[in-house]
């Protein structure tokens, strides 16, 4: 192959508008072909697509390429399908370059197509800059743990473990609570019905348990993880002790918490102002405060109050309490035995139930903000009906269900009020009673609704401890405190580094059924490293000449993952399994005697170089 | 100087740095096309060398790009990459360029909106300094040349990598070295091997007296003397004869010519 004639292939990608709506693809295309060592440029509507897939097996076997370049997207989500389509037409994969012409040039530079067209053109003689000087590689098959660890016991994670499990593959699943079943724990009911979400959580609780290929330990905590995909050494802190485990691939299922309004509409300040999941909670605990009117506030802290995002699952909450109430308010609020007997009424209660305060306490580690004195006696409650109202920015069910579950609220009587940004809602006291005070936008009038328990709808954030696990595992969190899945569309329950998944609440808010959804594909993407029983990684490994190395010991002192050792003639020696190519070797050897396949200092700067001439030599 | 365009290479790290310049694109986030962006798989590949390299072929701005420290993909890698890039920006600045040519960046997979500002402020950083003087000023070659060859010195490399393990675990005899001590200690050899290798670059092909390289390299001749007597034990500098009484030295050349 040395001595091979270099023929390159250049296929350049429309990608639709995606590219040639900002850059001049036919002028690239007519440039490319004055590159040195070019033998082939064509350019494609879309070269991902079946056809373009063939142009290049078909232009590879005519044209005896045995360099390939495809300018289009990224090769972060694309290069893997471009390369077994090179391998497929007998190539090999290592003689293919990717170069970014969608991500790094037309969608950041739309209002420059000339500009644009220039910069095309010099990333494409880059990438053939760099790909005639590439060399074939040969990958290692590196054995798989056939087992997997599940990070998190809440309806995600469940469903993950239980579904790799009943492939048959044996399962550790790690949860820091006393029990299974997570966020879902706080909430009085399903949507659905008046059922008990632990009722409905049961069976899926048992077969977690009861499962014979799933190690459960409760009360416990990831201490360590190491490796990479296939062989993850773990260790876990139960209570019992220390467990060391060997793995292959991790499912992410550390679900998400809600967050605490401190500072917006009197929360901490008032009694009976609470969040929507401390609602959830003294429903279930029937610990409601006994009331004739209440309010729910969306949007509380989110979409530009401090967290940006959208929630997403707090109106269909809010709706589905709202109905509750409206259908079941005597026997919520105590009124009415199970048998629907009259209970002799009683007076608002004033503070807040042992419940919300003691789980207050542990979410802030006892800051407790300061408490206002009411005054008098609170009216009796009214029997006939609850006043319920919903101030709301805009009303988020989506689904079918959920907006069927929006035209029942209304047809219930329930108050949709709306207010904007400029005209938020305040919560007061007033002569010891809530009061909402709100601006009605269809009757352009300030008006106060007097109120008994005011419920803040905030929304779901990440763990706070989340950064913990981030580096322990080397996964990226987003800005906003979740999880950052490899690609949205494309990749959504993958985490960047292979051999780890993700899926719930960890990755953004989401309802029972999508966690539960998300479990199930993190399992099946997590079983197909451990159905094949082996993993390729790329071959980007480090090297040593050994007529160069002296023996120093740098290398082996700067190796992040101990890859690197003295053999029998002392001198350094690269562990393929365990290197990863990061290059801090290569770049630190005092002898140079350490090359990195295929990122050598050679190809790295005859690319970078072609940035700054202006001829291919 | 508003029709000047910089001519800008960027090393991305495949994590975290490649990840944010997609996530730029997909969100649409303008910024100026004078970036060349090259993909490596971590911010602590790029050799010390290769960035003199460019910066000699009329490079306008070198950029790295890599994880946040302490979320380095590779564990350390980025750690190895800020030292590394302390000790560039020195080899630059001694020879006589703006070592701010040379930027050290870390950008999330999740911040495209950064890696977009990065790029537009160093495009603005650029075009206040002007073109590079590459090209306009023959010394500035010779004293990057030199850089270069410092930057590939055995010495310069056996401090970079024994970084971590003199200020946390100790030398021989047990001392743990204060990291602002191996700093210093890093920059003060970083200076030694660039006047050296500047040194060997004037006595390639003419032998000098020590008063004719002091006064060439612009320090003083006992200064000089120091680092010819250095350069005469590694035998990379030979005494090439005596003009009346005046010792003149030439450079060894290795591989013959």
């Amino acid at each position: 192959m040395s001595d091979e004639e270099i023929r390159i292939g250049v296929f350049i990608c429309h990608c639709g508008t995606n590219i040639g709506g900002f850059v001049d693809v036919p002028a690239v295309t007519e440039y490319t072909k004055t590159l040195p060592d070019v033998v082939f440029v064509t350019n494609n509507l879309y070269t991902c697509a079946e056809d373009g897939l063939a142009t290049i097996r078909d232009a590879i076997k005519e044209h005896n390429l045995n360099r390939v370049v495809v300018a289009s997207c990224t090769p972060r989500t694309h290069a893997p399908l471009f390369q077994s389509t090179c391998e497929s037409a007998g190539l090999n994969k290592y003689l293919f370059t990717f170069v970014n012409l969608r991500e790094h040039c037309s969608w950041v530079h739309m209002k420059e197509k000339d500009k644009a067209t220039v910069k095309a053109e010099e990333l494409v003689r880059m990438g053939v800059a760099r790909a005639r000087l590439l060399k074939p590689q040969e990958e290692a098959r590196i054995e798989v743990e056939p087992s997997a660890l599940v990070i998190g016991g809440g309806v995600a994670g469940m469903s993950a473990a239980i579904s790799l499990a009943d492939m048959g593959f044996p399962v550790t699943l790690v949860e820091r609570e006393a029990e299974l079943g997570g966020f879902v724990r706080n909430l009085g009911c399903l949507w659905q019905g008046r059922q008990d979400p632990i009722e409905a959580l049961q069976p899926i609780i048992s077969k977690v348990k009861e499962h014979r290929n799933i190690d459960l330990h409760l009360n416990s905590e990831m201490l360590t993880a190491e490796g990479f995909i296939g062989n993850y050494d773990i260790t876990i802190d139960t209570k019992d002790g220390q467990v060391s485990k060997k793995v292959g691939t991790i499912v992410m299922a550390t679900g998400a918490l809600e967050y605490l309004p401190e500072g917006f509409y009197g929360y901490e300040m008032y009694d009976n102002v609470v969040t929507l999941t401390e609602f959830e909670i003294l429903a279930k605990n029937k610990k409601l405060p006994k009331m004739s009117s209440i309010a729910f506030i969306q949007c509380v802290g989110s979409r530009g109050q401090d967290k940006t995002y959208c929630s997403r699952i707090c109106c269909n909450v809010a709706i589905k309490n709202a109905i509750n109430l409206a259908d079941n308010w005597k026997n919520m609020l105590g009124l009415e035995d199970e048998e629907g007997k009259a209970v002799e009424t009683v007076p608002v209660e004033k503070k807040a139930p042992e419940e919300v305060l003691e789980r207050r306490r542990s979410r802030r580690r006892g800051r407790r903000g300061g408490r206002e004195e009411e005054g008098e006696e609170a009216p009796e409650a009214r029997k006939e009906k609850l006043d319920i109202a919903i101030f709301n920015r805009d009303i988020m069910s989506y689904g079918v269900e959920h907006e069927l579950n929006f035209n029942k609220a209304r047809e219930k009587h329930i108050r949709f009020v709306r207010y904007t940004p400029k005209n938020m809602p305040k919560v007061s006291l007033e002569d010891g009673k809530l009061v909402v005070d709100y601006w009605h936008e269809t009757l352009q009038l300030q008006r106060k609704m007097p109120v008994d328990m005011v419920v803040l709808s905030t929304p779901l954030i990440g763990q706070p401890d989340s950064t913990v696990l981030s580096k322990m595992l080397k996964v990226p969190i987003g800005q906003e405190g979740f999880f950052l899945e490899a690609h949205v569309k494309l990749r959504p329950v993958d985490f960047a580094t292979d051999g780890i998944y993700l899926a719930g609440t960890c990755r953004g808010p989401a309802d029972i059924p999508e966690a539960v959804s998300q479990g199930l594909a993190a399992a099946s993407r997590a079983a197909i490293p451990l159905a094949r029983g082996f993993v390729q990684p790329e071959t980007l490994t480090a090297f040593v000449q050994e007529d160069i190395c002296t023996g120093c010991g740098t290398c082996i002192e700067v190796c992040p993952y101990s890859a690197i050792r003295k053999n029998e003639d002392d001198i350094a020696e690269v562990i393929v399994a365990a290197c990863k190519g990061c290059g801090c070797c290569g770049a630190t050897c005092p002898e140079g005697a350490i090359m990195m396949s295929h990122y050598t200092d050679e190809q790295l700067l005859a690319e970078a170089k072609a940035a700054l001439q202006e001829v291919l030599l | 100087m508003s029709d000047f365009e910089p001519k800008i290479v960027a090393f991305l790290c495949n994590w975290c740095s490649y990840a944010g310049a997609d996530l730029a694109g997909v969100s649409r986030y303008q910024y100026p096309t004078n970036i060349r962006p090259v993909r490596v798989m971590c911010s602590t590949r790029i050799s010390p060398h290769i960035v003199l390299e460019l910066l000699k072929e009329g490079a306008d701005g070198v950029m790295i790009t890599g994880c946040h420290i302490g979320d380095c993909h590779y564990i350390s890698g980025n750690y190895y990459t800020e030292k590394r890039v302390a000790m560039m920006k020195k080899l630059v600045e001694l020879s006589g360029m703006d070592p701010n040519r040379v930027r050290l960046e870390w950008v999330s997979a999740s911040e495209g909106e950064k890696f977009a500002n990065v790029v537009t402020d160093f495009v603005n950083q650029l075009k206040e300094m002007g073109p590079s003087p590459v090209g306009k000023d023959d010394k500035l070659m010779d004293r990057l040349e030199a850089a270069t060859e410092a930057a590939k010195y055995f010495r310069l490399r056996v401090l970079n990598g024994k970084d971590i393990k003199l200020t946390e675990k100790g030398n021989v005899y047990g001392d743990v070295l204060d990291c602002g001590e191996f700093d210093k200690m890093m920059e003060n050899a970083t200076e030694d091997e660039y006047l050296r290798s500047l040194i060997l670059q004037l006595t390639k092909t003419e032998a000098f007296s020590v008063k004719e390289i002091a006064k060439d390299i612009g320090k003083s001749t006992e200064e000089t003397l120091e680092h010819v007597v250095s350069l005469r034990s590694k035998n990379l500098l030979a005494l090439d004869r005596i003009d009346d009484m005046t010792p003149r030295y030439k450079a060894i050349l290795i591989g013959g010519a």
